[in-house]
């Protein structure tokens, strides 16, 4: 074989790269991002007419099993699966919904509100929840694999590497710092829920301003305490407390001290507390004006 | 592949070799089998080895030429190989990391082999040298250039397939369009220079990356300790 010079180098990268789709009915139209196990498109249906979002599995993962798993999930915060199947070459690939959309990250650069934040983490949570109901828990919560749409809907995307509750020990996977230490694959505790509670803690961190309120700090906390057992028990637990946080009522995760507590009570309790005081304070007057 | 028939072609539903039996394990043992083995190690990286020690050791042809000559002879002889452990690092960057060690090592000592003093492995340096005269310096020489040689190599065996399927027509359409230079003629271009519908083009270009991609799979596999490193792998090789 003659010489392969860098230009013919580089075009046989990517044509033997780019799946070849032309016997289905999508038509590839821009690479949308590429992870540990697949590269997501943008593509064509042209049978349905519609653009979707393809995910083409690296060559090795037979088992589709991301697809079969997000095609039990039907939730407003999962996007729904169309259609799986196999290429000639061998990859596997699904259809799913075309998400438009920004990833968290991204949306965090525009520096939404504190509150608007953690409405948004409250939708994460949901979607979590719907799936940990359902069996299924992501391992790979990120603020890369949350999509916020132009009018505040929240998806949770990316679950190549979920697994089912009943699954076998997970091999290392998923993003180091949003990994709780169990995910580390060395015989420690199996995974459950509180393994996603852990993600959404570091994720909740990551809405929190540079110095956040001692109770939303301490929920952050709770959620990514290193043993499991000490964490919420499960992401309702966790989305209730922000919950309470939103509504400036006392959380489970913080103990407040009194003067925080007294602080508390005079805001929850500002009118009865003006009008006591408006009427102490016409008392007084007319006790000093009236003649003694 | 005669090491292991599970990395001979798998057909379509053997998407991804199995690499149980890889190349790195088999030159670990001793005897015909390991040798043969360390060959097919060789013939992927000896190029990038050269280029390496060219380009980022700054050495002149001869001292490359004996230094990479050097180096895969202590390969084979001192069993460089059984330290390798996959846990801690691919083996492309073990194997670099070795060269660099091993060029280092030689600078001290100034104790070189002479060629013609111990095991002599025969390559084509005069080719690579060529090479190097029309490859522009790129940051990671030894990357770029095991790049190259896995797709050459993947060339190689697709050629051979083609031929030995009689598939001389996808072979030549392939080569016309996709190892074209600047002047990549049209798909109609082809079409009629062939005497055969446009969708026959693009059915058989289709087929002949299909085929390399599964080729160059087979060798990425057999240079590599296993699936973990042949998915990490196959983003170097592929990716952008």
């Amino acid at each position: 074989m003659s010489f392969l010079p860098d230009h013919a180098l580089d075009h046989l990268r990517q044509v033997t790269e780019t799946p070849d789709f032309s016997n289905t009915r999508y038509r590839i139209e821009a690479e949308l991002g590429r992870g540990g196990m697949g590269i997501v498109y943008q593509a064509w249906d042209s049978q349905l007419e519609r653009a979707v979002a393809l995910k083409v599995m690296d060559a090795g993962y037979a088992i589709n099993q991301e697809g079969k798993l997000l095609a039990q999930l039907e939730h407003p915060g999962l996007a729904p699966v169309y259609d799986a199947g196999s290429l000639a070459d061998g990859r596997v690939y699904y259809a799913m919904r075309l998400i438009q959309g920004r990833s968290l990250d991204e949306f965090l650069r525009d520096e939404p509100s504190l509150t608007a934040r953690l409405r948004i983490f409250q939708k994460i949570c949901d979607a979590v929840a719907f799936a940990h109901h359902r069996g299924v828990i992501h391992c790979d919560l990120k603020p890369q694999n949350i999509m916020v749409g132009d009018f505040g809907e929240v998806f949770v995307v990316d679950w190549g590497v979920a697994r089912t509750l009943e699954s076998g020990p997970l091999p290392s996977a998923g993003t180091p710092h949003y990994m709780a230490p169990e995910q580390s694959g060395h015989g420690g505790p199996p995974l459950d829920v509180r393994t996603d509670v852990f993600a959404l803690g570091r994720i909740l961190q990551d809405l929190m301003p540079p110095a956040p309120p001692r109770p939303l700090e301490a929920i952050a906390q709770k959620a990514t305490e290193p043993d499991a057992a000490g964490r919420f028990a499960d992401v309702a637990r966790l989305a209730a407390d922000v919950n309470l946080f939103l509504a400036g009522l006392p959380v489970t995760a913080y103990r407040d001290t009194p003067l925080e507590r007294l602080v508390r009570f005079c805001r929850q309790n500002q009118v009865l507390l003006l009008l006591v005081g408006s009427y102490l304070a016409v008392k007084l007057l007319l006790f000093f004006l009236a003649p003694h | 592949m005669p090491y292991d028939s599970d990395t001979a072609i798998g057909g379509p539903h053997r998407p991804f070799p199995t690499t149980r039996h890889s190349l790195i394990h088999c030159a670990r043992g001793t005897g015909t089998l390991a040798r043969e083995a360390l060959d097919g190690i060789v013939e992927v990286y000896w190029k990038p080895a050269y280029k390496h020690v060219r380009i980022q050791w700054r050495r002149s042809n001869e001292e490359a030429k004996d230094l990479v000559q050097s180096f895969f002879a202590a390969l084979i002889e001192q069993q460089i190989l059984s330290a390798f452990e996959p846990s801690k690092a691919r083996f492309r960057t073990y194997l670099k990391a070795c060269l660099d060690h091993f060029v280092m090592k030689q600078d001290e000592s100034a104790n070189r082999l002479k060629r013609g003093g111990g095991t002599i492995v025969l390559f084509d340096f005069d080719a690579a040298e060529r090479e190097l005269a029309g490859s522009p310096s790129v940051e990671d020489v030894f990357l770029r250039e095991w790049q190259r040689e896995m797709f050459a190599l993947g060339l190689q065996d697709l050629r051979s397939l083609c031929a030995a399927q009689g598939k001389t027509l996808q072979w030549n359409i392939f080569e016309q369009y996709d190892l074209a230079g600047d002047a990549r003629p049209s798909y109609a271009v082809l079409a009629a220079e062939h005497t055969i519908p446009v969708t026959s083009v693009t059915n058989y270009l289709a087929w002949a990356r299909r085929e390399l991609r599964r080729l160059v799979l087979l060798r990425l596999s057999s240079v590599t300790s296993g699936d973990p490193e042949c998915q990490a792998e196959l983003h170097v090789l592929f990716g952008k």
